[in-house]
């Protein structure tokens, strides 16, 4: 799976825990949670929505490595490939 | 025949606009189906009835206004024959939806607003095409639910609600800092275990600690009354829910005491996303007999809430937070949390609060008891 369609991944399962993200001002490296107070609800809605369309579990111990949009497709990418 | 009003739906909504009826006259209801839909300040609500028979007759239109308490439909009970009344002038069966997904009422204000419904995107229940939406679509805006009028009214009506409740209910505030190590560590390795889909948030096991604790100390679960206290029917927690773009909504969780933890945990997800998405269903806003409200996620350490009445008592929990604390002599960081409840003091006195905090941290304290 190329960065671009893990990409979309992330953004698709943001995107349906948070409607009112908008991709395009998305900024990379900022801390999803803060910028769009998030909750642990949001970020668990958020896990599971990228398990659906990855099929990668992320354990509670690794939920830091989403916190941004680059962070979380660089973990992503390392899962995807083991 | 049976009046069907318009359930209360909670203390800080006086009225709701009827978006939709989901049966006709003619249909057989059980109680607990769904039969309308009903705009609010807090998104739509589903309209549950309370008995069962037949629609005889609708009295409201879709886009009326409607107060707690009106006679929305007459309904027959079983064996009743039909006709027992004469068909009021007005009320004749609306014409079957040609598209069911829009309301009647978001197709007249299309109509009046010269929109074409299918540039509209939904966003009531199931993606039906709301009035908001329609109206939306005209002020060619694409902002989703939760636009400033709806967040100013919402603004309104929990004031107005709060300021009553202070008025009128005497609060008695505790609280006690609980060390819930244990607990997390016991969260800890329970989700380590789990599939993602499974996993339980802290905000579950304080729901599931009140919900044991109410039943112990059945004096704050209920409601005030002309005639007094009115113990609840069951233990059913509101959770105060955040909603996106502003506001709060208390939806129940249905009798919190007799389900494991995971089932709460589950209904507890379901009950998020129905809150954020408008979905929730009137009972959920009418049944509550107890509040807990969740600020440690906004970095807030204790929380002193104010009773939604008719209930009793509300309860506060904050963060958790590393503290160094006193265990077996020695001092040592501990994950601690505040908890606190605000009781009505016509209802119970400050040992019976006293009691109840202490048996929600007896049942935190004890996780695998949940």
């Amino acid at each position: 799976m190329t960065r671009d369609e893990i990409r979309n991944a992330v953004v698709q399962a943001l995107t349906s825990v948070a409607p009112e993200i908008d991709p395009q001002t998305l900024h990379a490296d900022r801390a999803f949670r803060q910028e769009f107070d998030l909750d642990s609800m949001d970020v668990l809605n958020f896990v599971i929505a990228l398990h659906g369309r990855l099929g990668v579990d992320v354990p509670e111990s690794d939920y830091v490595k989403l916190a941004t949009l680059n962070g979380a497709i660089d973990y992503l990418s390392g899962r995807l490939k083991s | 025949m049976i009046e069907f009003r318009m359930p209360t739906l909670g203390a800080d909504m006086e009225a709701g606009t009827l978006v939709e009826w989901l049966k006709k006259p003619g249909d057989a209801v059980t109680r607990g189906d769904i039969v309308a839909v009903v705009d609010t300040d807090k998104g739509a609500i589903e309209i549950e009835v309370f008995d069962s028979g037949v629609i005889d007759r609708q009295l409201i239109e879709p886009g009326q206004k409607t107060p707690v308490g009106t006679v929305l439909a007459m309904i027959r009970a079983p064996g009743e024959p039909a006709g027992a009344l004469p068909e009021p002038a007005g009320a004749a069966p609306e014409p079957a939806p040609t598209r069911a997904r829009i309301s009647p009422a978001a197709k007249k204000a299309a109509e009046q607003l010269h929109v074409n419904l299918d540039s509209v995107e939904g966003h009531g229940p199931g993606g039906s095409i709301t009035v908001a939406d329609v109206e939306r679509a005209a002020s060619g805006g694409g902002t989703v639910p939760g636009t400033p009028d709806r967040a100013i009214g919402m603004r309104a009506a929990v004031g107005a609600a709060m300021a009553r409740s202070k008025r009128e209910i005497p609060h008695v505030y505790l609280s006690t800092t609980i060390d819930v190590s244990p607990t997390l560590t016991w969260l800890k390795a329970e989700n380590a275990r789990r599939p993602v889909t499974e996993r339980l948030l802290p905000a579950v096991l304080f729901i599931k600690a009140v919900g044991r604790a109410c039943a112990e100390v059945p004096d704050v679960n209920g409601f005030w009354t002309e005639h007094g206290f009115a113990p609840g029917p069951g233990v059913h927690v509101g959770c105060a829910i955040a909603l996106r773009g502003g506001g709060l909504i208390a939806p129940a969780l249905h009798d919190v005491n007799t389900k494991s933890l995971d089932i709460v945990g589950r209904e507890f997800a379901d009950l998020v996303m129905r809150a954020r998405a408008g979905a929730l269903r009137s009972s959920e806003l009418s049944d509550a007999t107890i509040t807990v409200t969740n600020l440690g996620e906004l970095g807030v350490e204790s929380a002193y809430a104010v009773i939604y009445p008719p209930q009793v008592a509300i309860v506060g929990v904050g963060r958790i937070v590393e503290r160094p604390w006193v265990v077996d002599g020695r001092v040592e960081p501990r994950s601690v949390v505040t908890v606190s409840v605000s009781a009505d003091h016509r209802a119970v006195d400050g040992r019976g609060a006293g009691s109840f905090l202490t048996a929600i941290e007896r049942a935190l304290q004890a996780p695998n008891t949940l």
